[in-house]
């Protein structure tokens, strides 16, 4: 089957003061139907802006795609003309992001931030649209929908400004949903309640998910696949419980040893060194600096290379043994 | 709570609005000479005099006089114009009409260009559109009003002679009182000739009172534009599909508006000060006009009459500006 | 004080140079007047009345033929000197007063302010107006008039400049050192309250001048035969239709060298005031 996205060979560059900078540098994946992918990967790696560049929402005029195609349903998003990819976003292919608290306008209601998509994409009246509007509150779990529908964003809590913001992503049943660290914002026990109610749409729906976030924890509750991105490029791909047990990136497993475990006791480890600049990024592996395994080889490109079944990495020196 | 806070603000405005009548009253005070000489003029015989200085309680404390001064403005009664020796409350109001229509107008004026001009700039940022109309604006803010409004008397009144320099409406062309304000008057007359009339006097003293506060809102509008097109909210909107004339005018002006509101109220003065220089370039019977000419036939009552109606004019629509902020700004709206 | 050395950027900033440029140009002209004027400002020649610009009367003459080149010339000494003594009025005082607010607080606070408040309540110009006519219309009581209005905006700026800097550590730690409330006041708070000051008597500059041209209008400021520029616009309004030149000129003057301070303030908010930078 086709997936409903996929990504091949996209490169997005930032203009900046000090020169161009690639944020995304070649990045391919896909999506299916009703599948939900994580990217995982620490703050500057590339992943938001991978994310924004699906629906070009990227901050004009200083970022623009260079290369690479964003095919939806066989169409090159990349190539497709402005009125078309808005027909797309918020319609087909929706959006969350990581602030709930200024992520909503502050001067309308929410009852009208939602109405928006639903009279824009689905033609619905006012009436019918706010009838609509007080369901899909109904559905992410806001209590008295017909009297929140009325409020302002700052009227509500993190997590039901969160909800609400998922409920303007449903809105016209999308056949993918973006989240951009959907939970980083929110309170542990919130974040959980969140995630719970992506997955539970999620079946009801049907939608691909494509879940972006630096946290492990948040992927092996809700993802089905995970890719790990460093410095602008994807470094490892497999399925959850594939990469959970045999990372074979040096730096997929530091994400994993910097992790809390159970019954551990001191000071956790932690990845030595800093994610480099973009603009000096060193020849070959961007992550050799910070690489117990790094050697002279790795100032080369490294190859992608399927170390298991469905399981990629792009390191010259995969790990072989499991954790 | 709104109730509250408007209560709250009355009650500053009452309290601004005494000082400034002190105020008023020391400064009258402190002109050398009898204050009742003084108020009725070099030529007042004798009896009036004595009249006027019973009347004021010149003979009495400065605390009596001024008890005297506040129940009679609080009674409405600004005193007799030396001029005209009509009641000056009276005189005040009908050219008070006069500078509204202006002020409207200009206000209009200003804020409908000055926003336009704003958002153009902001959207199109670094582009010639943006750095020739921010360039404009800089000259507007430096303008000496007074010299463009003779500039443009005569460009479009005596080189190409197609506006009125002076006046509100042609002679004979006068409709019926209604509201006072010339152009909604004609309108309701339904005179459209005298309508007519009355915007075309009514074009270029506005569009030289509505300069300054154009170019400012212009500038405010459009670096408030540039600072909410980054915020989280505006993609949102994009990223639900909105076309983007929607999401720059519909969810980022919104909220870009606010300073612009903020701004305007503070640069109030400018406006009604502004008034005083249109008004006299452009012979408009308004206040501003009124408050010069008082000065120079020494016509004091009529003068703290006025400044005592500017300061309440700017009192007033500074809480309106208040107010309006509260019904654009929801978070403001505190919940019972 | 790495505020201070921001003002490198200044150079970079086009808005300041141009207004740098446009000010020291009205600067030279004010202080080589007798040297480049061509005619004497005040001697009426009534043989060549209201002549229009000319190779010997480059901005033509006015009613009584003077030359009107040679009275823009020296009144840019005038308008200058309105410029800085009025600011100069304003600034002292006004600095003084946010001081003594922001530092003490509580009542002297709000005594300052609602008096502040009470200055502000009017329209600049016509407080402005008021005061020259009470005293008597002429440029000295001009000065003081324009200085007197501007007071409140300094102090306002001062008292919260003030208001900020009393929280941070370094002044409440010399504070329980035991220094003494004037030494804290002039020698740790004042200086740090200063780029916001700078920033705002620049602009102010073309205020003044602005508003002191308007009084000279209005025929409340400087008095005939003096060549302020306002006063020489008021005369040219009389002859607008005749001779539009009598006005243009003047008026002219007081829109460049406003736009001067203007540009040239904008450029210093810039580098001095990062909270203010305009995007």
């Amino acid at each position: 089957m086709e997936p409903v996205l996929q990504i091949q060979g996209l490169k997005t560059r930032f203009a900046t003061k000090r020169g161009m900078l690639t944020a995304v540098d070649g990045v391919s994946l896909h999506v299916d139907q009703g599948e939900t992918l994580g990217i995982v990967g620490e703050s500057g790696c590339g992943k938001s802006v991978t994310a924004l560049s699906i629906l070009q929402l990227l901050p004009k005029p200083l970022a623009h795609i260079a290369e690479g195609k964003i095919l939806f349903n066989g169409q090159d998003l990349v190539k497709a003309k402005e009125s078309v990819i808005r027909d797309i976003r918020g319609n087909q292919i929706s959006m969350i992001f990581q602030e709930p608290m200024t992520s909503l306008n502050p001067v309308f209601t929410v009852g009208y931030q939602i109405m928006e998509p639903l009279k824009q994409h689905r033609g619905m009246k006012k009436a019918q649209a706010r009838q609509e509007a007080v369901q899909l509150l109904e559905l992410v779990g806001i209590p008295e929908p017909t009297a929140r529908i009325d409020d302002y964003p700052h009227q509500l809590s993190g997590g039901m400004r969160q909800r609400v913001m998922i409920a303007m992503a449903l809105a016209c049943h999308p056949a993918v949903m973006i989240a951009d660290e959907p939970t980083t914002a929110l309170d542990v026990t919130i974040q959980a309640q969140i995630l719970e109610l992506m997955k539970k749409l999620q079946q009801e729906i049907g939608m691909a998910i494509l879940l972006i976030t630096h946290d492990l924890g948040v992927v092996a509750e809700t993802c089905h696949r995970v890719m790990v991105m460093y410095a602008g490029k994807i470094v490892e791909s497999a399925d959850v419980g594939e990469l959970f047990t045999r990372p074979a990136h040096p730096y997929t497993k530091g994400l994993f040893d910097s992790l809390p475990k159970r019954g551990h006791i001191g000071a956790l480890p932690t990845i030595p060194g800093a994610v480099p600049s973009l603009l000096h990024l060193p020849p070959g592996c961007a992550f050799q600096d910070r690489c117990t395994y790094a050697d002279k080889q790795c100032s080369q490109v490294p190859p992608w290379q399927e170390v298991h079944a469905k399981h990629g990495v792009r390191c010259w020196h995969p790990l072989e043994e499991g954790i | 709570m709104t109730l509250g806070y408007i209560s709250r603000r009355l009650f500053h405005l009452v309290l601004i609005m005494f000082g400034v009548s002190v105020l008023v009253f020391l400064m009258l005070r402190m002109i050398p000479g009898d204050p009742a000489q003084l108020l009725l003029g070099e030529f007042a015989n004798p009896e009036e005099l004595e009249s006027l200085r019973a009347q004021l309680g010149l003979n009495q404390s400065l605390l009596t006089q001024y008890w005297i001064y506040l129940r009679n403005i609080i009674q409405g009664d600004l005193g007799n114009s030396l001029r005209s020796n009509a009641p000056v409350a009276g005189e005040i109001w009908v050219r008070l009409i006069a500078t509204l229509e202006l002020s409207l107008a200009a206000m209009f004026i200003a804020t409908v260009v000055g926003v336009a001009a704003g958002v153009l700039s902001a959207v199109k940022q670094r582009s010639f559109l943006d750095y020739a109309s921010m360039f404009l604006a800089l000259v507007g803010v430096s303008m000496p009003i007074f010299w463009l409004g003779l500039m443009l008397i005569y460009l479009f009144s005596v080189k190409y002679p197609i506006l009125p320099m002076m006046g509100r409406i042609t002679l004979g062309l006068e409709v019926p009182e209604m509201t006072g304000l010339m152009v909604v008057d004609s309108l309701l007359a339904g005179n459209g000739q005298a309508f007519l009339s009355a915007v075309k006097h009514l074009l270029l003293p506005s569009f030289t009172l509505a300069t300054i506060p154009m170019a400012i809102v212009a500038r405010i509008t459009r670096s408030s534009m540039l600072e909410v097109m980054s915020k989280d909210y505006v993609r949102t909107a994009r990223a639900k599909g909105m076309a983007e004339s929607v999401v720059v005018l519909r969810h980022a002006l919104r909220n870009a508006f606010l300073p612009v509101v903020t701004v305007l109220g503070l640069n109030l003065g400018l406006l009604l000060g502004g008034a005083v220089l249109t008004e006299t370039i452009f012979s408009w019977p308004g206040l501003g006009r009124y408050v010069v000419d008082s000065l120079a036939g020494r016509d004091y009552a009529a003068v703290q009459g006025c400044i005592l109606v500017f300061a309440a004019l700017m009192a007033a629509i500074n809480l309106a500006v208040d107010l309006m902020y509260v019904f654009l700004d929801p978070r403001l709206r505190v919940d019972e | 004080m790495s505020r201070w050395e921001a003002l490198k950027d200044l150079r970079q900033s086009v808005s300041a140079m141009v207004g740098l440029v446009l000010i020291l140009l009205i600067v030279v002209v004010a202080i080589m007047g007798p040297w480049i004027a061509p005619a004497d400002p005040l001697i009426p020649s009534p043989l060549i009345r209201l002549q229009g610009p000319s190779v010997e009367h480059l901005f033509g003459t006015d009613s009584l033929g003077r030359d009107i080149f040679s009275r823009v010339i020296y009144g840019a000494r005038i308008s200058l000197m309105i410029g800085v003594i009025s600011v100069t009025i304003s600034l002292i005082p006004g600095t003084l007063l946010g001081l003594l607010a922001g530092y003490f607080g509580k009542r002297i606070d709000s005594i300052i302010m609602r008096c502040m408040d009470m200055l502000l309540a009017f329209p600049a110009i016509l407080l402005a107006i008021f005061i020259t006519a009470i005293l008597e219309p002429n440029l000295t009581n001009t000065m003081v008039a324009v200085g007197i209005v501007y007071i409140p905006h300094y102090a306002r700026i001062v008292r919260a400049g003030v208001l900020s800097l009393k929280e941070q550590l370094f002044v409440q730690a010399i504070v329980h050192l035991g220094g003494s409330h004037g030494r804290i006041l002039f020698k740790h708070i004042l200086p740090n309250c200063l780029p916001p000051i700078i920033v705002y008597a620049t602009l102010g500059m073309g205020t003044a001048v602005l508003q002191a041209a308007a009084l000279g209008f209005l025929g409340l400021g400087a008095q005939p035969p003096s060549p302020e520029w306002g006063a020489m616009l008021s005369e040219g309004r009389q002859y607008i239709q005749l001779a539009p030149h009598v006005a243009a000129f003047p008026g002219a003057a007081i829109l460049i060298l406003v736009l001067g301070f203007n540009l040239f303030g904008d450029g210093l908010r810039d580098v001095l005031d990062p909270s203010l930078r305009s995007q």
